[in-house]
């Protein structure tokens, strides 16, 4: 079971990697965004600090849903779908090699290029921890959800907006405690409830979201 | 090893595409399924794969309904549809490999090498598919065929197209054998060709009842 999990990963880490400039896309996005920002509302510092984990966290939330709509679109376009239904492997756990591989190509690099941004605001130490910590608690979080949300708009007319419909409202709680994680740290009352919070929200679609996924991918195969 | 379907129908829309379709095959047999396009022909095999429910009816493996038996249904089955699963930015041994993996049966570098071999595509086997030509593309695809010698049911949708004379008569001569194994065969083609099993059938989709 372990190993289609681990090919699944490998080969879209491969795909993705053989398609360097789509792999781009939600991290230029990202940094452009959330480079702006500092440009629109003027230099005040005050004000910068009190944005920036909001700004951040909106730039990765929308930057992570660019990739979502070619999560299963290819495979479901040159039939790869048709045979990982066939498979005698679960498809869920092949849904987790997918969310797997669209993290590490979508989420992760978020991850690693926020404490810039976050600099470019004013953050403090302390804060971009936080942050960090927070985006990698939410960020799989968004993957795991935007999954489902794929595998529901697969094979519909006008699948990206009824994609972006589907997920959104999902997203607001990850956005929400994302976000108040570093606020919450910034005014002293502490992260310890934002960020156990984002693990929770970790943990159950962990649990659920790959099960989901699958049953919404039979659907569109079928 | 028993295929055997019973009143299967199939709509698409309004359209009803066939009805009553009913089959048995056993170890050795060979189906082929005709009509003309729209008949429904590719849908008829997505129902004999589990991949799309029909109207009515139901398909047994072993005298069990698919659906009950899936895991060991999917492992006794290869379907080769109209899309091959082919990636264009891997190349044609990683697409092998991975078309194994996913039937449950990875299989090493070595093994995929040697079935392309087979296949007569060794000097492409290194070489993104995006750059060969749609015969290779479906050898690429029907390479699996040689790592699936245990699967006992293949189910192969358009088969024959795109391939040259050559190709073609090695695919025939790859079935007869699979055949003479005790395989069991379901397929369409709009060419004039069929392996020579001795059990071979043919479905006639436009004799069955549509509107």
């Amino acid at each position: 079971m372990l190993t289609v999990l681990w090919y699944v990963a490998r080969r879209d880490l491969r795909l993705a990697l053989r398609r360097r400039a789509e792999l781009a896309n939600p991290l230029a996005f990202f940094v452009i965004a959330a480079a702006l920002f500092p440009l629109g509302v003027g230099p005040e510092p005050g004000l910068l600090r009190s944005m920036a984990p909001g700004v951040v966290w909106v730039g990765a939330l929308l930057a992570s849903m660019l990739a979502l709509e070619r999560l299963f679109a290819p495979d479901y376009a040159d039939g790869t779908l048709e045979q990982m239904a066939l498979s005698p492997e679960p498809l869920s756990v092949m849904v987790i090699g997918k969310v797997i591989a669209h993290w590490l190509t979508t989420g992760l690099p978020l991850v690693l290029a926020a404490p810039l941004l976050a600099l470019q605001f004013g953050l403090d130490g302390d804060a971009i921890k936080v942050l960090l910590a927070a985006l990698l608690l939410g960020t799989p979080v968004l993957s795991l959800v935007g999954a489902v949300g794929a595998a529901l708009a697969l094979g519909t007319r006008g699948g990206g907006a009824l994609l972006s419909l589907l997920v959104l409202p999902l997203f607001i709680p990850v956005l929400i405690f994302g976000a108040g994680a570093v606020g919450a740290q910034q005014s002293g009352v502490g992260c310890a409830a934002h960020l156990l919070l984002l693990g929770g929200l970790l943990a159950f679609s962990a649990a659920l979201a790959p099960w989901a996924t699958a049953v919404a991918l039979r659907i569109a195969v079928e | 090893m028993t295929l055997r379907a019973r009143q299967l129908s199939c709509v698409r829309g309004t359209r009803k595409l066939f009805d009553s379709v009913a089959l048995e095959l056993s170890a050795g047999d060979a189906l082929r399924v005709t009509g003309a396009n729209g008949r429904g022909k590719s849908s008829l095999l997505r129902i004999l794969c589990g991949l799309a429910m029909p109207e009515e009816g139901q398909v047994f493996w072993q005298g069990c309904d698919i659906r009950e038996v899936r895991s060991e249904f999917a492992r006794a089955l290869v379907y080769l549809g109209h899309a091959a699963a082919i990636k264009a930015d891997l190349s044609a041994v990683e697409n092998v490999l991975a078309a194994a993996a996913l039937a449950g049966t990875p299989v090493k570098a070595r093994t995929a090498y040697r079935a392309l071999e087979t296949a007569g595509l060794d000097a492409v086997a290194d070489l993104p598919c995006r750059l060969l030509s749609q015969g290779q593309h479906k050898r690429v695809a029907l390479a699996r065929l040689h790592l699936a010698r245990d699967a006992h049911l293949w189910v192969l949708d358009e088969p024959f197209s795109s391939l040259d004379a050559d190709s073609t008569q090695d695919l025939v001569s790859t079935l007869d054998r699979y055949l003479v194994r005790g395989g069991i065969l379901v397929y369409t083609t709009h060419q004039d060709v069929a392996p020579k099993a001795w059990r071979s059938r043919t479905l006639d989709l436009d004799a069955q009842t549509a509107c």
